[in-house]
């Protein structure tokens, strides 16, 4: 494009700070506490849910003591066991993975990478972090009532999870639900801002197709979690108006200590089906945003233009849709009939094609490129082969006829650890590692980074690998000691002697991360405003970090998609997103 | 889950289209310089306010979360045990007020495009007034059937009925509260200005989905929407 070609309305959009000023903070709580800023919200959902996370990892080391030394530990009884199975699954696949990624991520990047001073509604942005806190609180709270948590298993499938003798009828179960509802309530209100600003706060010349992919991923995982969540929520409702009002919606008649109760008639299945109708579109809206964040760490950090934008974007598409209609495939051994068996295999193994699709477009664009080992690349890298060694095991589950058998053993633990657990996990370190200049202004230490990696990479294989193995011996899954289960063989326990020293190690190792992340707060290099050089637009703030506003007087102009690096005739291996076109220019 | 499906295949319908229309067809990497982010039929368009777009989505999670009561109600509905409580007659009473006030508040976008504030505070208050009653009048409905002893607990499918009535007044509940906050700004203003007239059209959007989602949930309730269960109920199993 020549100068002569520029069009004549890019003059800078007018100054837009009044609006700003309607929820601009004025004192100390109103910027740090009951903020309306999308970044210290984001900071807010990131600390909770980390925190959450802590304790769920900690709960998984009692899962493992108690797996590898049966009865050992005193204090580890079979509630204990199963509460802290509960407790462990639900924190990290809601409380942790979904907050941090759609309030954490989707707070921080999206108004900033479409060029928006804040989310569209700032207020009940705010809102949905303090619900959220407030959610997480009530479940932690159930430690501290008569009978402790629900030890129901993180499916809460009735009707085991409120009868008397599942750990935690008393109290526990209602908290649990209670803080479902109370997290999709709060989640709804920062999902519609996600959504909404992803819509309509984009910059001039931000198209749907020059966003960065990790905010598509946030935005189609923010849709789908819209329409999944209530799901839960129904089958919550429904399941407290079961154990408070003895209503039997999912209660059949049964009798229980020799009393008949009085439920009659409910459905089990009804709950299975509302709650992998959340439960499975849930893997994806953990999985979307990772995807995104991938691409972007790939691109940069190799120095290449993410390779197929457009088929990665209707890739993220394709998953989000096809993911809604699969949750059957969680209900093989609960009986179907044939023909739903077969739609929800095909429909199941489908999903396969547009997400292999995105891992042939990251291995294409590493294809030749200027790939630079920082951590957050090594994070993305490892991300990628964790993720297709765990996509690879869900082929398998995939089939009914495979997953039947598999279906209640350890396999399925390590499936889904692999592919939900370690790669989005993996993803959320690359991400601290690559946006903390951005948010902190300083570079967190590289090589105590590259030591968490290796550490955290390798020990999360040592755990996961043989998982899969004891899972084909036929060790079955939730079983809170092996008694006279005599098929599975006496190698198995040496096996998880090994899964949990190891266990115990990486968690530890963690802390590396933490020093890592406080100590930089302090005392880290100086980062500048784009220490990675990379093109889109969160890098082209006027101040790092960026004020109150993120653009100070002007919104920034977008002329071009976010992976223009290696650009021949630039001055510099990128162009950023607001650089205006190069005189001569072709393909901006 | 079928009646959840068919909502899942509207929503994802509208999506892919609107898509479309955004330009996800589009080559990034082709374009130049600076383009209009918002088109309409193929021109650059004022794109629709945050407000309007905030609702829409709002108004999908509360279209999900009605479908998929609806195909609790229809799985559940297939059980032995199954025993619809008698209809109270009110309940043809609030559906004529829900309608009414649903009308009124239509009443007020006519008036408020017309800048007629007059006409635009009755039509709001009428709006308001009939809502508040078929609120009362569905809590007269409950408060019958508990008299006749039709508890919650004795059968599902008077959990049911408590359970869907009990979910839409409380979404109408929601909209009371927006409704008396536009109510409040338009009796301050002076005139009728453009965010307020946008304001006064979210509200009416709002009944209009809601009387919508009644008359669905009354069809369900009365008996009307058996041979479409029965049609969902065999396709799942």
């Amino acid at each position: 494009m020549t100068d002569a070609s520029v069009p004549q309305n890019v003059a800078p959009p007018p100054a837009e700070v009044a609006d700003v000023e309607l929820y601009h903070a004025h004192s100390w709580i109103t910027k740090y506490v009951f903020s309306q800023d999308a970044k210290v919200i984001a900071i807010q959902y990131a600390g909770t849910a980390i925190t959450v996370g802590i304790l769920a990892l900690v709960l998984s080391w009692v899962i493992r003591l108690q797996l590898a030394f049966p009865g050992a530990i005193p204090f580890i009884d079979a509630n204990v066991y199963y509460q802290s199975v509960t407790m462990h699954g639900m924190i990290m696949v809601v409380y942790m993975l979904t907050a941090i990624f759609l309030g954490g991520f989707g707070n921080y990047l999206i108004p900033l990478m479409v060029g928006a001073r804040d989310m569209v509604f700032p207020y009940v942005n705010m809102l949905s972090y303090w619900v959220y806190l407030i959610a997480t609180l009530v479940l932690v709270s159930s430690y501290f009532f008569p009978g402790g948590p629900t030890g129901a298993g993180w499916t809460l499938y009735p009707p085991q999870s409120i009868l008397t003798g599942t750990p935690g009828h008393e109290y526990g179960i209602i908290l649990m639900l209670v803080s479902l509802i109370l997290f999709i309530v709060g989640f709804t209100m920062g999902g519609l801002n996600y959504v909404v600003t992803v819509l309509q706060a984009r910059t001039r010349g931000m198209t749907l197709m020059r966003m960065p992919l990790t905010v598509w991923g946030i935005f189609a995982a923010a849709v789908m979690a819209l329409l999944a969540f209530p799901g839960l929520f129904v089958a919550c409702v429904m399941l407290l108006l079961d154990r408070t009002l003895g209503t039997s919606f999912f209660m059949p008649s049964l009798v229980e200590l020799g009393e008949r109760k009085d439920y009659v008639g409910g459905s089990p299945i009804l709950f299975q089906h509302l709650f992998w109708f959340f439960g499975h579109p849930e893997v994806y809206i953990v999985a979307l945003p990772a995807f995104g964040v991938v691409s972007d760490l790939i691109s940069v950090h190799a120095r290449k233009n993410i390779f197929g934008y457009k088929m990665m974007v209707w890739a993220i598409i394709a998953i989000g849709v096809l993911s809604m209609v699969v949750w059957g495939h969680h209900m093989y051994i609960s009986g179907m009939d044939p023909w739903f068996g077969f739609f929800f295999a095909v429909t199941t193994l489908a999903i396969a094609v547009p997400t292999a699709l995105k891992v042939y477009n990251w291995v294409l664009t590493l294809w030749h490129a200027d790939i630079h080992f920082t951590t957050p690349m090594l994070f993305a890298l490892g991300f990628l082969v964790t993720f297709v060694n765990g996509g690879i095991t869900g082929l398998y589950l995939g089939n009914v006829i495979v997953d039947v058998p598999l279906s209640a053993t350890l396999f399925v633990v390590a499936h889904f650890h692999m592919v939900m657990g370690i790669a989005p996990v993996l993803v959320i370190f690359g991400a601290i590692y690559h946006w903390y200049p951005k948010i902190t202004g300083r570079m967190m230490d590289e090589r105590l980074g590259k030591i968490h990696f290796w550490i955290t990479f390798l020990g999360a294989y040592a755990i996961f690998f043989p998982m899969h193995y004891l899972g084909v011996l036929g060790m079955p899954r939730r079983f809170y000691e092996m008694g006279e289960t005599a098929f599975v063989p006496a190698s198995a326990a040496t096996l998880n002697i090994v899964i949990t020293v190891i266990a115990l190690a990486v968690g530890f190792a963690q802390s590396i991360f933490f020093y890592n992340l406080f100590k930089s707060l302090k005392y880290g290099a100086p980062a500048g405003g784009n220490p990675w050089r990379a093109a889109s637009l969160e890098w082209q703030t006027p101040e790092t970090p960026p004020g109150h506003g993120n653009w100070g007087e002007q919104l920034p102009v977008v002329y071009r998609w976010p992976y223009a690096y290696s650009v021949p005739g630039a001055p510099e291996d990128y162009l950023p997103q607001n650089a205006p076109p190069m005189r001569g220019e072709h393909s901006p | 889950m079928s009646v959840m499906g068919l909502f899942f295949v509207f929503i994802a319908t509208v999506a892919v289209m609107w898509l479309v229309r955004q330009g996800v067809l589009e080559s990034p990497w082709l374009e130049e310089g600076e383009v209009a982010h918002y088109r309409r039929a193929g021109r650059a368009a004022e794109p629709p306010t945050a407000g309007r777009v905030g609702l829409a989505v709002f108004l999908a999670v509360a279209g999900c979360l009605f479908s998929l009561l609806a195909a609790a109600f229809f799985m559940r509905g297939d059980a032995p045990d199954w025993q619809m409580p008698p209809i109270p007659g009110v309940l043809w009473v609030n559906t004529f007020l829900l309608a009414a006030s649903s009308a009124a508040l239509q009443v007020a976008v006519v008036a408020a495009r017309r800048a007629d504030a007059e006409r635009v505070k009755t039509a709001l208050l009428v709006g308001a007034v009939t809502a508040a009653l078929f609120l009362i009048g569905q809590i007269w409905a409950w408060r019958e059937l508990l008299e006749l002893r039709f508890f919650a607990s004795s059968n599902a499918a008077n959990a049911f009925f408590y359970l869907l009535t009990g979910v839409h007044a409380l979404h109408l509940i929601g909209g009371l509260v927006a409704l008396a906050r536009t109510t409040d700004k338009v009796r301050g203003a002076e005139r009728v200005t453009k965010a307020l007239t946008t304001r006064v059209e979210l509200c009416a959007i709002y009944w209009h989905f809601l009387l919508f989602v009644w008359l669905l949930m009354f069809a369900m309730l009365i008996g009307w929407a058996d041979g479409f269960g029965a049609i969902c109920r065999r396709l799942l199993s």
